[in-house]
């Protein structure tokens, strides 16, 4: 245990403890208050039953904060001790695999928490300036922060896994990139698809978009939230598989 | 655990293979407690290799591998414990400060916080890198980072210490200080060390272990040292008549080949090879009393770990050209 913790602490301060940490907050700060901005502008001109925030999590912009951030927060995780070498001198300590990846997702979800922080700042601005009181109880503010998280730990987990494929940021990034975009374009493949389809009806328990917009207007559905833990579960097994494979060469 | 007799480390019949290339192929041996033991080899010998998986980093293929009697696949987490281990070209993270860097391995290396300050701070003094320890690790010149390292491996206080190349990359009085540091843990520690310089192993180490494609081409260079001493050459440096030396040397039937060089003034140097590995020293001296020869110098060449080392790390053909 005292490996994990002090692992995370590490971790934790390669992220806060650099420019490369308060540069990602700040460029996300900045996304989150372009697309309540551009929100409001809309609502301006072009009213909607909906509540600003349920907006938010229904629109374009907002898979595009939400996507991009975990690649860029996980690509050095494995990927630079492998390539700088001091992935050797980690798994010489007696720390065991399992909590170099448990350290490592840790500290990589509580960064992206804290990135999200600013969302909560523009959500209190504009509920400053609404007279509707009941769009704005804890619920509805709570219930997209913890999708937010769920589907966070899934991109993460999966950052994770292609860190750890490979000793080149660059390629890590990306491989997560493709597998986050693939998974949220799944639901989009399974519409065009005829429902009858098996593959229609698999693909469309990935729909990220409609569940997000659940998780958007205050429903907890468990179904989301089963994939969500299953899928982070299923890819930190894989990278653990990973980190296994130098004993099999 | 199992009756080991001292021995820090056994090595039994390891292969290592990489894609079907052994890079290490059924090796065997074993260090004592104590001991101060060089892998000598030239790069690509299977040194890194060796001592990775005694790190417990690399499983080995076959055979088996032991470290304080323990296996170091079935009990990996405790030898790991035991051992500290600095990789070839010594990785470092850059972006933390040295006394942070080290707390934290010594933390991870399962130190409590009590007993994690006093060692970081018995290191630190030990290494000298009081005036470093907080200044970033990238900006650490080489020989400072090698010391780090070093404390790194050290700060547990393991039994075991496993270096891959410590002086690689240092200037010379550097690597004097880092082989003094070295010989120091002698008395505390058992130290394997790999190198491909040879003036180091035969300094440091107590015993030197040659490594050639993957096999141990010599064991204890002492025992090779005296079966090779048999043809060593007498090299005797005489002020007399060469014609003198010439006929004298000629008519001594212990002597096989001799070589007579000028030197200055009136001193010649004699090198002369030995039939049967007979001592010839005495027998020079007698002569030079006998003849009223002024003898300034007579040593006996004892094969240094050089020759060995080129006599078994060359291919044969080579050898025979």
């Amino acid at each position: 245990m005292q490996g994990y913790w002090t692992l995370t602490r590490r971790e934790l301060a390669g992220f806060f403890l650099s420019l490369r940490g308060y540069v990602m907050i700040a460029a996300i700060a900045f996304l989150i208050g372009f697309v309540f901005k551009v929100l409001i502008k809309t609502l301006g001109s072009d009213p909607s039953p909906m509540p600003v925030t349920e907006l938010f999590y229904s629109t374009y912009l907002f898979w595009f904060i939400l996507l991009l951030p975990a690649p860029v927060i996980t690509m050095r995780l494995f990927a630079l001790e492998k390539f700088s070498g001091t992935f050797e001198t980690l798994m010489t300590t007696p720390v065991s695999d399992v909590q170099v990846v448990a350290a490592k997702f840790t500290a990589a979800v509580v960064f992206y928490l804290v990135m999200w922080f600013p969302l909560l700042a523009c959500i209190l601005i504009v509920k400053h300036y609404t007279n509707d009181p009941a769009a704005f109880d804890a619920g509805v503010i709570g219930t997209p922060f913890l999708g937010i998280f769920l589907l966070g730990c899934v991109f993460i987990a999966i950052g994770c896994f292609a860190s750890a494929l490979t000793r080149n940021q660059m390629t890590a990034a990306m491989v997560s990139l493709l597998l986050c975009v693939s998974l949220f374009m799944l639901s989009y493949l399974a519409e065009r698809l005829p429902a009858a389809d098996w593959k229609a009806q698999v693909f469309s328990f990935f729909g990220l978009p409609d569940q997000m917009h659940d998780f958007g207007r205050g429903v907890v559905d468990t179904r989301p939230v089963v994939l969500y833990l299953s899928l982070t579960f299923f890819f930190l097994f894989l990278t653990l598989r990973v980190l296994g494979t130098r004993r099999w060469k | 655990m199992r009756m080991n007799g001292g021995l820090m480390i056994e090595v039994e019949n390891l292969t290592k293979r990489y894609a079907g290339h052994a890079a290490v192929a059924d090796i065997s041996f074993a260090v004592a407690r104590g001991e101060i033991v060089g892998l000598l080899g030239p790069n690509g010998a299977g040194k890194s290799t060796t001592m990775r998986i005694l790190a417990c980093y690399l499983p080995a293929s076959s055979g088996t591998v032991r470290v304080a009697g323990l296996d170091v696949f079935v009990d990996s987490a405790e030898v790991r414990r035991r051992i500290g281990y600095m990789p070839e070209n010594n990785p470092l993270p850059q972006d933390m400060r040295v006394r942070e860097y080290l707390k934290f391995r010594a933390r991870l290396k399962g130190l409590g916080r009590k007993r994690c300050r006093e060692r970081v701070d018995q290191v630190t003094e030990q290494f000298g890198l009081k005036e470093v320890s907080r200044t970033i690790i990238g900006q650490l010149s080489k020989g400072y980072r090698q010391r780090v390292g070093l404390a790194d491996a050290l700060v547990h206080e393991p039994e075991l210490i496993i270096l891959d190349e410590p002086t690689i990359g240092l200037d010379p009085r550097q690597i004097r200080a880092v082989r003094q540091l070295i010989k120091g843990l002698a008395a505390n520690h058992t130290v394997l060390l790999s190198t491909h310089i040879l003036p180091e192993a035969e300094m440091t180490c107590s015993r030197v272990l040659i490594l050639y494609e993957g096999k141990i081409a010599a064991d204890t260079p002492e025992n090779l040292q005296q079966s090779m001493s048999s043809n060593s050459q007498i090299v005797a440096e005489i002020a007399a008549p060469e014609v003198e030396l010439q006929e004298c040397w000629s008519q001594m039937p212990e002597i096989e080949q001799f070589d007579i060089s000028a030197m200055d003034g009136e001193y010649f140097r004699c090198a002369l090879t030995p039939r049967d590995g007979i001592d010839l020293r005495p027998h020079i001296f007698a002569l030079a009393r006998e003849h009223g020869w002024y003898l300034r110098e007579l040593t006996r060449n004892r094969h240094s770990l050089e020759d060995i080392y080129v006599r078994v790390t060359t291919p044969e053909e080579e050898e025979e050209s």
